[in-house]
């Protein structure tokens, strides 16, 4: 107990002492907390038109100005955050329950025919660009938030199978796993109880890394209007909208722009600060 | 020594200005690029509904025997001067000679004849095939004469005839105008980069009098960035329809550039299946147009560009009746009529085309209709799929749509049109309408139209979309307003 302690103790110091981590955890909680926040308070109700008070600069009662509508772009980018945040978080938790154990499936049963089968499917699936096989989803079943988080969810299941089954075969030789073999457990109790601790680490930096490529995928697809449909706010489709009014009124492009640029900075230093943290032996050298 | 190299360097920089810089606009332009949203999908405005074709072909390339003017008045154009018989069933039309086709055919009577009979045919492809639909016969009287007979009087045959879908054909040449258009006109075909553009050339052998322009080159960017970038760039001299209204306040204050604020025939509606329910019920349809407020859509979407239209006529036209008072903005009463209408919790699918005057005024009219307890869901579709979808399945309860084409009220009297009203009251006023040729009468008549689709809340109307063109200060002579979709070139010409 009291070494476990120390180990946490341990890690949240280095955790502290990396600047990289700090950063993104800051910049990631922002707008997750952005996000929180605008479920029970938002400066004005995003959705709410009003003309006459179309593309103003931004002032202290409109924080980051209006848009062509009139509508409040600062309680935007907070409802905004919810939704490329929701769709992210749903998306990738989508590609980790369905990739891990199918890749976790296939090292257990390596070099069999099913181990082939859901390889060469994932290798289907990888085949195609990430956001073309979205726009052919939402293509499909028409555009919609819902359908983007299938989109993005689908194209996160290789990853995660993937990974998963590279460190798992790896550790499938390891004497540990051969000592629970010969206690009599069977391939799906290994896999549940030795494996995926011991992978863990991995698919969390790998979570935090799919979670900003998530992100993108959203507003890329809001871009093109596949995303959230009006009059839901949506980092892309703010974009979108901005694009023929940026010389008229620059702070519609830039507010969304950067919304998007920090928090996937955010989450790719967290991720990147995460990997450090949890290699052993960038630990032994601090 | 450095300085005398400077001085030097910058002299012949100077000079290589000089010689580069304002050279070419010594010599007088002779040409224009026109930039359009949409690209035609075949250049043939007898076999195809898409206004992109006209828009490129039309009175440049080919001519009816009478056409549309500036102000949408109508005009001789093959036909030099016509005789309307005693009955109003007989049109005889003296044409003009020495007239040739640009692949070097005579153009005669016969060639009026082949191209009303191909058009008017059992198995032809013609999109308006109900501009010909009273012309019971066609005669050749001499080379220089043709009599039109009509199996009933029909007040608006000379303007049905100026359509582009009217114009004159040989037949020689008639069935590869899709890609090769040979007409009369003043211009001749010359290319078409697929994607990118159609060149259109002087035609030195034009009947009347010549074009001052040597060439034109219709450039397809639907993109409004990349418009306004082009036109920004000097890469087009003019945008006679700038589907972003936003950017003309820019053009407006420079001086590079000339914006034209014309009318177009586009009356701007929001489309209700008056079939499907609850919006076969009038109450709901009522409640709705009191729901919505024309002018912050005018604002919002067109940035204040258009007039609020209150019945589906073009402002412009004598004829017009300004209804918008009877489906004036009125949210409370909107509430009560869809209380009586007993329609509560009402969701309704809304479908938009990509123009912004739909995505955009949609998006208003979402928020309005929210206002008054109508949710919406929207749609945002491709041309195609609204098409496919909207047009032909019937298969929304809202949409977002410009109607384009000149005096297209008859559309409402129509079978199976796709917002599904036909009412046989309307359909007897359209009739009585085509069978009349007194313009009092005829106006009478339109206005009753006009009255009777306000009454029933068929659509509701929105405003009348504005034809904003922008234009290299220097270039003159675009039509200021669309009576017809089209970008006549004939009148262009380069200010010294």
């Amino acid at each position: 107990m009291s070494i476990a302690t120390r180990a946490e103790r341990s890690f949240l110091r280095m955790a502290l002492g990396h600047p990289a981590f700090v950063i993104g955890c800051a910049l990631s909680s922002f707008f997750i907390a952005l996000a929180l926040i605008s479920f029970v308070w938002t400066p004005f109700d995003p959705t709410k038109l009003s003309i006459p008070t179309k593309l103003q600069t931004p002032s202290l009662s409109h924080w980051f100005g209006t848009d062509h509508f009139g509508r409040d772009m600062f309680s935007m980018i907070m409802v905004g955050a919810r939704v490329s945040i929701a769709v992210a978080f749903v998306a990738v938790g989508i590609g980790m329950l369905l990739g891990v154990p199918l890749g976790l499936y296939a090292a257990a049963r390596r070099g069999s025919f099913i181990d082939e089968l859901i390889m060469r499917g994932n290798d289907l699936v990888f085949a195609f660009p990430s956001l073309l096989l979205a726009i052919m989803i939402t293509a499909v079943f028409g555009p919609g938030a819902i359908n983007a988080i299938i989109a993005i969810g689908i194209f996160n299941i290789p990853v995660f199978a993937r990974l998963s089954r590279g460190a798992a075969l790896s550790l499938w030789t390891r004497d540990f796993i051969l000592a629970a073999r010969v206690a009599g457990k069977g391939a799906v109790r290994i896999s549940a109880e030795h494996i995926l601790p011991n992978i863990a680490n991995l698919l969390i930096v790998q979570g935090t890394i799919q979670f900003s490529l998530a992100i993108l995928a959203e507003a890329a697809l809001a871009y093109v209007g596949l995303g959230a449909q009006p009059p839901l706010p949506s980092w892309g489709r703010m974009l979108a909208d901005a694009q023929t009014l940026i010389s008229l009124a620059p702070q519609m492009a830039l507010f969304p722009g950067f919304a998007i640029i920090i928090t996937v900075l955010g989450l790719n230093l967290m991720g990147d600060g995460l990997r450090d943290l949890f290699d052993p032996k960038l630990r032994r050298e601090r | 020594m450095t300085r005398t190299a400077i001085t030097a360097t910058a002299a012949s920089i100077l000079a290589l200005g000089l010689a580069f810089g304002p050279a070419p606009a010594l010599a007088a332009k002779t040409s224009a690029s026109i930039g359009m949203q949409l690209e035609p999908p075949n250049l043939d405005p007898t076999g195809g509904a898409a206004a992109a074709i006209d828009e490129v072909v039309y009175a440049n390339v080919f001519e009816g025997l009478t056409r549309f003017g500036a102000d949408g008045s109508i005009l001789p154009a093959l036909a030099e001067s016509w005789e309307i018989s005693e009955d109003g069933l007989t049109y005889t039309f003296k044409l003009r000679t020495g007239v040739t086709f640009h692949d070097g055919s005579g153009f005669d009577a016969e060639d009026v004849k082949f191209s009303l009979d191909r058009a008017r045919a059992d198995e032809s492809t013609n999109a308006q095939k109900a501009l010909f639909a009273d012309i019971a016969s066609v005669e050749v009287v001499d080379p220089a004469t043709i009599k039109v007979t009509l199996s009933q009087p029909n007040g608006s045959f000379l303007f049905n005839m100026a359509w582009g879908d009217a114009v004159i054909v040989a037949p020689e040449t008639a069935a590869d105008n899709a890609a090769k258009p040979v007409g009369t006109g003043p211009f001749t075909f010359a290319e078409w980069v697929k994607g990118d553009r159609v060149d259109l050339a002087r035609n030195p052998a034009y009947w009347g009098e010549p074009v001052k322009l040597e060439t034109v080159t219709f450039k397809f960017i639907s993109d409004p960035t990349a418009a306004f970038a082009a036109m920004m760039a000097g890469d087009l001299d003019a945008y006679p329809a700038f589907p972003a209204p936003e950017n003309l306040v820019q053009f407006e204050a420079d001086p590079r550039f000339a914006v034209i604020i014309g009318s177009s025939e586009g009356e701007t509606i929001l489309a209700m299946n008056n079939k499907k329910a609850p919006l076969d019920n009038i109450l709901v349809r009522q409640a709705i147009t009191h729901a919505i407020d024309r002018q912050a859509i005018i604002d919002g979407a067109m940035f204040g560009y258009g007039t609020p239209i209150g019945t589906h006529f073009a402002p412009h036209n004598p004829a017009y009746l300004d209804l918008t008072a009877q489906s004036a903005y009125d949210p409370e009463k909107s509430k009560a009529l869809l209380e009586e209408a007993g329609v509560s919790d009402l969701t309704l699918s809304l479908k938009l085309p990509p123009p912004s005057y739909a995505r955009r005024g949609g998006e208003i009219i979402a928020a309005q209709l929210r206002e008054v307890g109508i949710d919406t869901e929207i749609t945002n579709v491709e041309w195609a799929q609204w098409l496919e979808d909207v047009f032909k399945g019937k298969n929304f309860d809202l949409t977002v749509i410009s109607h384009t084409e000149p005096m297209d009220i008859g559309i409402y009297g129509r079978d199976d049109y796709y917002f599904q009203y036909a009412d046989p009251d309307f359909q007897a006023i359209m009739a009585d309408l085509a069978n009349a040729s007194d313009p009092d009468k005829r106006t009478e008549l339109m206005q009753a139209a006009q009255q009777k689709i306000a009454d029933d809340y068929v659509n509701a109307y929105l405003f009348q979309l504005p034809r904003t063109g922008v234009a290299d200060a220097k270039l003159k002579g675009l039509w200021p307003n669309s009576p017809t979709q089209a970008n006549d070139m004939t009148g262009v010409y380069w200010e010294e």
